[in-house]
């Protein structure tokens, strides 16, 4: 982690009416980062996105971009680029047009415009098309193109604001690759929203987790994905089954549980869980089944079965409670576990979390 | 297209349209046949002849005629066009709720009055101030009534762009006034001509308003054809008329041709 | 396609955008609403106040209260100052309804089928044809009118061409309403197809196709799923030709003739050769009046519609 801090949220509040955005939302950005907000539609990631670019701003609270407070900066005057959801390319202008108008604006010399323009073209691997106009061009040339526009200015901070989710599916990973390189070549400090918990985890150097406009986790994405502090975060970020269960003792983050099929285990435990009913979670894939249960081990009936090809989903009936568990497809062997079977259920206790219930 | 039972076809509809179609235009194609014909009796055919075209091009009073309605209307496109521009800006753009609503009303006021109310209004109000300039007056009134035709594809215009735009303007260091004079008016000035070539063929066109307001001084076109028709059909009337009828097709058709070429380059 | 379609719409958050043009809304409205209040409202003040005040002795008026403007609609005054009930002026009245009623009416009955025509054209077609439907509109009104007088009056095209088949010589169909309507509907027409034309090409085709599915035939489909449909259009439609038929001036001066007056007539008529300044404001204030009230009444009507919906 980078010691510099590129942005800075303090405690920032917004309401639009009777509705709460935001609440008290703190964290900071180290620069180099690759920052991601994630969050389901309505958690407040995109009012913090246009906050960092200056189109909305807060009730209370500051943001610092670089160590210099900039709510009363209005957008043209921050060091801040944004690549728009819809792209926002002027369709008046070429596509040469576009990416020189931040430049021009900041009264760069025709001569340095030029140059920038070619070489950021050439980036994104769009120099052949520089006299087209936007409406010429596919979506994923559209998504190159705005980043162009808002990386020619080197700006301090870039803001993605789901720039993904116009694309389809094959394109959409190809471009996750590309930004992910872009961001490591300029080290520039890449901030970007997202409600898609799989293109978070891909791309990102951390995640912050937004719900009901607060942060409820920051974290690298294998800490958010293997250690979720609460149950919305394990819920909004993978799959993973919920089982209600009593806490018997808790100790330097484990705890000792007892689960809603008698057995007693100790697993690693996140959040004030002493005493009384907690949460477990537990992912789909941590789920063993057949000859391949090991750790704490049950039996379970099947009552659903999804063959997705490379893995199969199952729906298991274990004494009265559901558990999904998927299982990857590595041979064939799998055909054998059939719809209504019963079948030896296994877990690692250290694949499970306690959560606060 | 060729399937037996076509559901959403209504027999007979086709026939209607072509007799629809011959009813607008046939009209205007019996005032263009009589223009040249010889005879001063414009339903009894003689010959061809050119002979009223030439004396309508040397009719000195039509000319002035002529030439007051392209004044007030060029005036008034000006001034309408400033006026909706602005207040288009404002209602579209701007962040005063409370008083948009009732602007926006007073702007398309006048396409909700009957004209000849707003005509003797303003006949009125201009002999109690007792202004005299009678080309002044037809400027006032006719950028009055000719401003919501300005307003209208401005706003719409407006209304259709993406505010993400002036967003992404702003965000690559534009302030304001650069934002207006590089994305904004180039994206809108489609609606902004529109409005315009409509201002000005309705200013063109207008009767009863020139009509009430008009004096010796001031005759505008329509005006100086209403009274050649008054004074029993002058056959040069309808080289006049034919003359007219080409210069509002040509317009109207450019006009249409730009808009629609500015709506595919900005699609 | 329906992946990105399903993605756009996936973030409807709740994120009013900050007003670009801060500080512009007074600066922006300011010339609007000099100029209306200058040359609309403060006028449309004048001529109420006018439709009160006591006709001058040569023409004009003097500021003196008085309903006479009002009641020389209905009645006439005698030498000796007795009111006579005069139907004239009502008589005008009703013609105007009825006029720009028939107007509207004929206008529709036309629309409708011709739209429905035009919008099931392939693309190309179908712009050639409202553009064809538009054109007419953009030559001056007072020209159309004109044209239809050469159609209908004495030695006109009309009168000879049923001369040529054995009808009397000399025969002319101008000053009469039934003239004065023709020049209406022909004039007003443009404004009732493109709306209505609007509204039709925004039906959803397979709504035609499930009504036909589900055993209704051309005719229910019309009444039941198309017309309901194009409401919004069609009454669109209706008050853009009503409202200016209602003040229509040209049409029935020059078709009318001096005898088939509608409202828009007289009130020119008091302003130039009849000269009674208050009547004629008292009949403007009653033209606008109506024209206020038909357009809250559809204004009212739509809204519920808006909402029932």
């Amino acid at each position: 982690m980078n010691q510099n801090k590129a942005i800075e949220v303090k405690s920032v509040s917004k309401s639009f009416g009777t509705y709460q955005a935001l609440n008290s939302v703190s964290f900071a950005i180290g620069s180099n980062e690759f920052f991601t907000m994630l969050g389901p539609s309505g958690c407040g990631k995109t009012t913090l996105l246009r906050m960092l670019a200056g189109f909305e701003s807060p009730d209370s609270g500051s943001i610092l971009l670089g160590g210099r407070e900039v709510v009363d900066i209005p957008p043209h005057k921050r060091r801040v680029n944004t690549v728009f959801q819809s792209y926002a390319l002027f369709p008046h202008m070429t596509l040469e047009q576009n990416v020189a108008y931040g430049l021009e604006n900041l009264g760069w010399n025709a001569a340095r415009i030029r140059g920038r323009v070619g070489e950021m073209l050439e980036r994104v691997h769009m120099s052949q098309m520089a006299k087209r106009k936007p409406a010429q061009l596919s979506g994923g040339q559209r998504q190159r193109i705005a980043l162009a526009r808002a990386l020619a200015p080197e700006p301090e901070v870039l803001l993605l604001d789901e720039p993904l989710s116009a694309l389809d599916l094959k394109l959409r990973q190809a471009m996750r690759d590309e930004l992910r390189t872009l961001q490591r070549d300029t080290g520039i400090t890449f901030v970007f929203v997202t409600h898609d918990q799989e293109e978070a985890l891909d791309m990102s150097d951390r995640i912050a987790v937004l719900g009901g406009g607060e942060v409820q986790q920051i974290g690298t994405p294998t800490q958010i994905y293997e250690e979720p502090v609460n149950r919305f975060v394990a819920d909004f970020v993978g799959e993973t089954n919920f089982l209600n269960v009593d806490v018997l003792e808790t100790a330097s983050g484990q705890a000792t549980i007892r689960t809603p099929f008698g057995v007693v285990l100790t697993v690693p435990a996140t959040g004030r869980t002493a005493g009384g009913r907690a949460t477990l979670s537990i992912r789909p894939e941590k789920i063993n089944l057949g000859d391949q249960a090991q750790g704490i081990a049950f039996e379970g009936r099947i009552t659903n079965k999804n063959y997705m090809g490379g893995y199969t989903h199952y729906t298991l009936d274990v004494m009265g409670t559901e558990l999904r568990a998927s299982r990857r497809n590595a041979s064939r062997e799998g055909d054998t576990i059939t719809l209504g079977a019963t079948v030896p259920v296994g877990f690692v206790p250290g694949s499970a979390r306690v959560l606060a219930a | 297209m060729s399937t037996r039972h076509d559901v959403k076809r209504y027999p007979g509809l086709g026939p209607l349209t072509v007799l629809f179609f011959a009813y607008l235009y046939a009209p205007l194609a019996v005032v263009v046949i009589y223009s040249f014909n010889a005879n001063r009796i414009a339903g009894v055919w003689t010959h061809f002849s050119l002979q009223w075209y030439a004396s309508a091009l040397n009719n000195a009073a039509l000319m002035n005629a002529l030439k007051t309605s392209l004044t007030v209307a060029a005036a008034a496109t000006t001034v309408s066009s400033m006026v909706a521009l602005a207040a288009a800006l404002a209602i579209v753009r701007g962040k005063n709720l409370r008083f948009r609503k009732l602007s926006e009303t007073i702007v398309n006021l006048p396409l909700l009055l009957p004209e000849i109310v707003l005509a003797v209004a303003t006949l009125i109000l201009f002999s109690l101030v007792g202004m005299q300039n009678g080309m002044l007056k037809l400027i006032i009134a006719h950028s009055a009534f000719c401003t919501p035709f300005a307003f209208l594809p401005i706003r719409a215009r407006l209304q259709g762009m993406s505010l993400d735009l002036e967003e992404a303007s702003a965000d690559l260091y534009a302030d304001r006034w650069t934002t207006f004079r590089r994305v904004t008016l180039p994206l809108i000035f489609p609606g902004v001509f529109s409005g315009a070539m409509l201002a000005f063929l309705i200013s063109m066109d207008d009767f009863i308003t020139s009509n009430m307001l008009s004096t010796g001084g001031t005759t505008t076109l329509p005006v100086y054809i209403f009274s050649l028709i008054r004074s029993g059909t002058s056959p040069e009337l309808n080289a006049i008329a034919t003359l007219l009828i080409l210069a509002s097709l040509v317009l109207a058709t450019a006009a249409l041709l730009a808009a629609a070429r500015g709506a595919r380059d900005n699609a | 396609m329906t992946d990105s379609a399903l993605h756009a719409t996936a973030e409807p958050e709740r994120t009013p955008r900050i007003r670009f043009w801060h500080g512009l809304s007074f600066w922006g409205l300011l010339p609007s609403w000099v100029l209306m209040g200058l040359a609309l409202i403060l006028p449309i003040a004048i001529i109420a106040a006018v439709s009160v005040a006591t006709r001058g002795a040569h023409g004009g008026f003097t500021w003196d209260f008085n309903l006479a403007g009002y009641r020389h609609i209905l009645f006439n005054e005698g030498w000796t100052g007795e009111l006579e009930f005069t139907p004239q002026y009502l008589l005008i009245i009703l013609r105007t309804f009825v006029l720009a009623g028939a107007t509207t009416l004929i206008c529709l009955l036309f629309a409708v089928p011709v739209a429905y025509f035009i919008c099931r054209q392939p693309p190309g077609r179908k712009a050639a044809l409202v553009y064809l439907v538009t054109l007419p509109f953009w030559v001056s009104m007072i020209l159309r009118v004109y044209a239809w007088m050469i159609i209908l009056g004495k030695e006109g095209t009309l009168p000879r061409f049923l001369e040529y088949f054995g009808a009397p010589a000399g025969l002319s169909f101008m000053f009469n309403d039934g003239a004065t309507l023709t020049a209406m509907v022909y004039t007003y027409m443009p404004l009732m197809v493109l709306p209505v034309f609007a509204s039709l090409e925004k039906l959803d085709g397979t709504l035609i196709e499930a009504s036909h599915d589900l055993y209704g035939d051309r005719w229910v489909t019309l009444r039941r799923v198309i017309l309901p449909l194009t409401a919004p259009g069609i009454i669109a439609g209706a008050i853009l030709v009503f409202v200016p038929s209602l003040g229509a001036v040209l049409e029935p001066t020059l078709m009318g003739g001096g005898k088939q007056m509608m409202m828009g007539s007289l009130v020119q008529l008091q302003f130039g050769g009849g000269r009674n300044w208050p009547f004629g404001a008292a009949i403007a204030m009653t033209l606008m009046a109506l024209v206020m009230i038909f357009l809250i009444f559809t204004g009212l009507r739509t809204a519920r519609r808006g909402t029932a919906l």
